[in-house]
């Protein structure tokens, strides 16, 4: 569970500010980490809807996606969701959906935090990992902070905690590129490994509920394919017998 | 000379006496001759005459699955995206039946470009085949109107963005430019009423089109007859028994030969439907699995892959009623393509390099604008775009000139065929 | 290759084609007809339903909707099951064996607990709603009525275990649908005790 692993608070990493090297582009236009997530990894997969469900789910929901859908293709049993995830529904049946009405959403952070069901579709997994780990500190800003994938966005850091502060240097490397880069400031409750591993459980946990059959449509594609090639092959064996008539 | 009633006089089988009382009612003995049986082609098709058969294909595709998406799909503002959201993970093999759908889209696309390529090489077109090409186009732009209804459907950013730069171009109309697209909408913008209507245009009106203009495509096709790659007509050198020498009976010769054509084809559908249904984004793209959002555009607009040609043609263009017309140019210059060719030398086997290089020049302008209308507008792009839009209608401004000088070669008696 | 090999060879491809296209084709069908089955939505409106019987008094009944069909809970007082007994000569189907329940409510008060009737409250001639008439020996229904359910349409009657009478339309008794206790109060309709078999 994660408070187990917030427990272990990571002081020695405070003496030693950490340094992200991101090299940049142009303005703008931040250069996108590899999320490196597999929809394959249950575990990964489990640790990602606990996540979700305790960090995300405050403000967005996945309105398309059903627990007990959840309960089947992560392996848990429809208690073990009851338990563990269903914190905003009453029955297995019902869809990943909040509480929270619209029009106070929107007061709240200018709009309304999207529906996530279909956000690694439409962004996919590396901007979401990117931006979840390219928080930091502006004191002007409503929220506290900025992010390097999205500018000026509504979203406050809510994994501040885990992650720690950052702030933003801007420097000119050696072939005069301007270079964006993330100082540790503050470290949080997760080393940057264990906080890389927890975005990327969520990133994964997004890619999979953006398509919840896509294992099952590789597995099934392969067969399709092995099964059209023989049919593949009888047809061509047929059309060179019938074409030896034709002189 | 019939089997079926020759066996009919002397009692015969009993399928045979069935037969023979469904024929006195209705040709299909006749029929199955005509067009199957007894239909002759030139025996030398190559590869590039298998993409007629495979667009027949995708069509029963699409509308089998077509059908079965509209038991689940809502044509409404309010529901459209979530609907679709309902197919792809609540109904029992929904994403199935949609991707197959999604990915015969572009399938249409690619197999018809290709259909019609073929026809731009082997001279298709010529007389006596003029309106078997028009058909062929009107098959064509139905194909396109459907596409771009279809595409309004999951209400995604992408399909209301696209919609509305699409029906705006018919602002461009001269005078009543404003109140069509008011009418074409039905509204004041993009709105529940306008997706119902294209529900409605999509799923029942141009399919309903598409289907007559396939079956007449293809009457008209039979009544010409099939130009081979070397663009001979075979009917001119028969045998004694009246039978082309150079044809093959379509069945089952031509069947044989489509079949596998048509399983390679499933393979390849396959292949993206199970391993790639967005195709890298060019079948389905990102930015449309965000519900529609009409105060704010996606910050990339491109449309689908199989109209960026036109597209790239419409923004190199710095105004509004002449990038509108031009790309409503480049489609009609298609249709005049059976009488801007004065060249009598039907297949590209035997024409002068000038055609050859023209062709050649065309298919690279065409492919290249097609890419260049999925970049951002760009200085760059933009200028890039104005040459091939150069060379593209230079293709068919030139063409009566250029195909009158062709020095052809000689074109043989009889189809080539390599034991 | 002789003449007859060249046949036989191509007898077998064809029908090696044939056979293997009209598997495929038979694979195709396949999701188009399981894609009419009940969607994941409507399985979850279908969900079983979760009812609290502890502030239902003796002698009433509380309707509750599971997948479309009324299911009425009865809790029946001592009087009730007293006169349900004496009616049992005038029933078609008092022991059950031609109606549609779980096995453990195949008994004399077709229920889990005596007092508690759980039913699906349509008729099983022509799927009318029968209304509730626990009054006993009305005057409309005759001094034998002991009291039960009466369905308007077409005027069968049932007692108040939902067994039918004879001579009536209805062929069977009103179906118990599948049904389970939690604790003393909570029934969950629409789930098997899974003790069922």
């Amino acid at each position: 569970m994660l408070m187990r692993a917030s427990a272990r608070t990571y002081i020695a990493v405070l003496a030693v500010s950490l340094v992200v090297g991101l090299p940049a582009h142009g303005a703008g236009e931040f250069p996108l980490q590899h999320a490196g997530n597999d929809v394959s990894n249950i575990a990964s997969l489990q640790r990602g809807a606990r996540n979700f469900v305790n960090f995300c789910m405050g403000c967005h929901s996945a309105q398309y996606v059903r627990y007990n859908r959840l309960a089947e293709d992560l392996g848990l049993s429809e208690d073990q969701v009851i338990d563990n995830l269903m914190f905003a529904a009453e029955k297995p049946q019902e869809t990943m959906t909040i509480a929270m009405p619209e029009q106070d959403a929107q007061g709240w952070f200018g709009q309304a935090p999207p529906d996530l069901s279909l956000i690694a579709r439409s962004r996919g997994p590396d901007y979401l990992y990117t931006f979840l780990k390219t928080f930091y500190l502006e004191p002007g800003s409503p929220t506290g902070v900025n992010n390097l994938v999205l500018a000026n966005a509504s979203m406050p850091h809510v994994l501040w905690e885990l992650q720690g502060e950052q702030r933003l240097i801007e420097e000119t490397d050696d072939e005069g590129h301007r270079v964006q880069r993330l100082e540790m400031v503050r470290p949080g409750r997760l080393s940057p490994d264990e906080y890389d591993q927890f975005v990327r459980d969520i990133v994964n946990f997004l890619d999979y509920v953006g398509e919840p059959m896509q294992r099952e449509r590789i597995r099934l594609g392969g067969w399709v394919i092995a099964f059209l090639l023989v049919f593949g092959l009888f047809s061509y064996l047929l059309k060179e017998e019938i074409w030896k008539d034709i002189k | 000379m019939n089997s079926a009633r020759a066996d009919a006089v002397t009692g015969g089988s009993r399928s045979a006496r069935f037969l023979d009382w469904i024929d006195a009612r209705f040709p299909l003995t006749k029929m199955l001759k005509e067009h199957a049986t007894e239909y002759y082609a030139a025996k030398n098709f190559n590869v590039w005459y298998v993409f007629g058969v495979l667009a027949m294909v995708v069509l029963i595709i699409q509308l089998l699955t077509g059908i079965w998406l509209t038991m689940s799909y809502k044509p409404s503002a309010a529901d459209a995206f979530a609907s679709v959201e309902y197919i792809m993970r609540d109904v029992e093999w929904g994403w199935l039946i949609r991707y197959m759908h999604s990915t015969g889209a572009s399938a249409f696309f690619i197999v018809v470009y290709l259909h019609m390529f073929r026809g731009m090489m082997y001279g298709s077109y010529k007389p006596p085949r003029e309106l078997l090409w028009i058909i062929g186009m009107l098959i064509y732009l139905a194909l396109m109107a459907e596409a771009f209804f279809g595409y309004l459907l999951p209400w995604g950013q992408m399909s209301y963005w696209g919609a509305q730069v699409i029906v705006s171009l018919f602002g461009a109309v001269p005078f009543v430019g404003d109140s069509l697209v008011e009418w074409i909408r039905g509204d004041f913008y993009i709105s529940d009423i306008t997706l119902n209507r294209f529900f409605a245009l999509h799923v029942i009106a141009v399919p309903l089109a598409l289907v007559m203009l396939v079956v007449v495509h293809i009457l008209a096709l039979h009544e010409t007859g099939s130009l081979g790659p070397d663009g001979i007509e075979i009917k001119e050198k028969k045998g004694a028994d009246g039978i082309p020498l150079d044809g093959v009976a379509f069945h089952p010769y031509l069947t044989a030969k489509d079949l596998v054509a048509i399983v390679v084809f499933l393979i390849l559908f396959s292949g993206v439907i199970f391993f790639s249904p967005e195709m890298g984004g060019y079948f389905l793209e990102h930015a449309n699995f965000e519900p529609a959002n009409r105060l704010k555009t996606p910050e990339h607009i491109a449309p689908v892959w199989y109209f960026t040609p036109f597209y790239a043609i419409l923004r190199a263009v710095p105004s509004k009623g002449l990038g509108a017309l031009l790309m409503l140019l480049a489609i009609v210059a298609l249709f005049l393509l059976p009488w801007l060719d004065r060249c009598r030398v039907k297949s590209i086997r035997y024409r002068g390099w000038t055609f050859k290089l023209a062709l050649a020049i065309f298919a690279i302008s065409f492919v290249a604008l097609g890419y260049l209308g999925l970049m951002p507008a760009t200085q760059t792009y933009v200028i890039l775009a104005r040459i091939f839009t150069g060379l593209y209608f230079a293709f068919f401004l030139f063409m009566p000139i250029y195909t009158r000088m062709e020095k052809t070669k000689p074109v043989p008696e009889r189809v080539v065929w390599h034991e | 290759m002789s003449e007859g090999s060249g046949l036989s060879r191509r007898n077998f491809l064809t029908a090696a084609t044939t056979v293997t296209g009209l598997v495929g084709v038979g694979f195709t069908a396949v999701p188009f007809l399981a894609s009419w089955k009940p969607s994941a939505r409507a399985q979850a409106a279908g969900a079983p339903v979760q009812v609290d019987i502890s502030k239902l008094e003796t002698g009433a009944m509380v309707r509750v909707e599971w997948r479309g069909r009324p299911v009425w809970i009865l809790r029946r007082s001592e009087d009730m099951l007293e006169r349900m007994t004496q009616v049992v000569g005038q029933l078609s189907d008092p022991e059950s064996l031609k109606s549609e329940q779980p096995s453990y409510t195949q008994n004399d008060t077709r229920s889990v607990k005596p007092e508690v009737l759980v039913v699906i409250g349509t008729c099983t001639h022509l799927g009318c709603a029968p209304i509730e008439r626990f009054d006993v020996a009305p005057e409309d229904l005759g001094p034998d009525w002991e009291g039960g359910f009466y369905c308007p349409c077409h005027g069968s009657k049932f007692d108040l275990a939902g067994r039918v009478y004879s001579g009536v339309p209805a062929p069977t008794n009103l179906p118990v649908p599948p049904h389970r206790y939690v604790g003393d109060d909570l029934i969950i309709v629409g789930e098997d005790t899974g003790a069922n078999a």
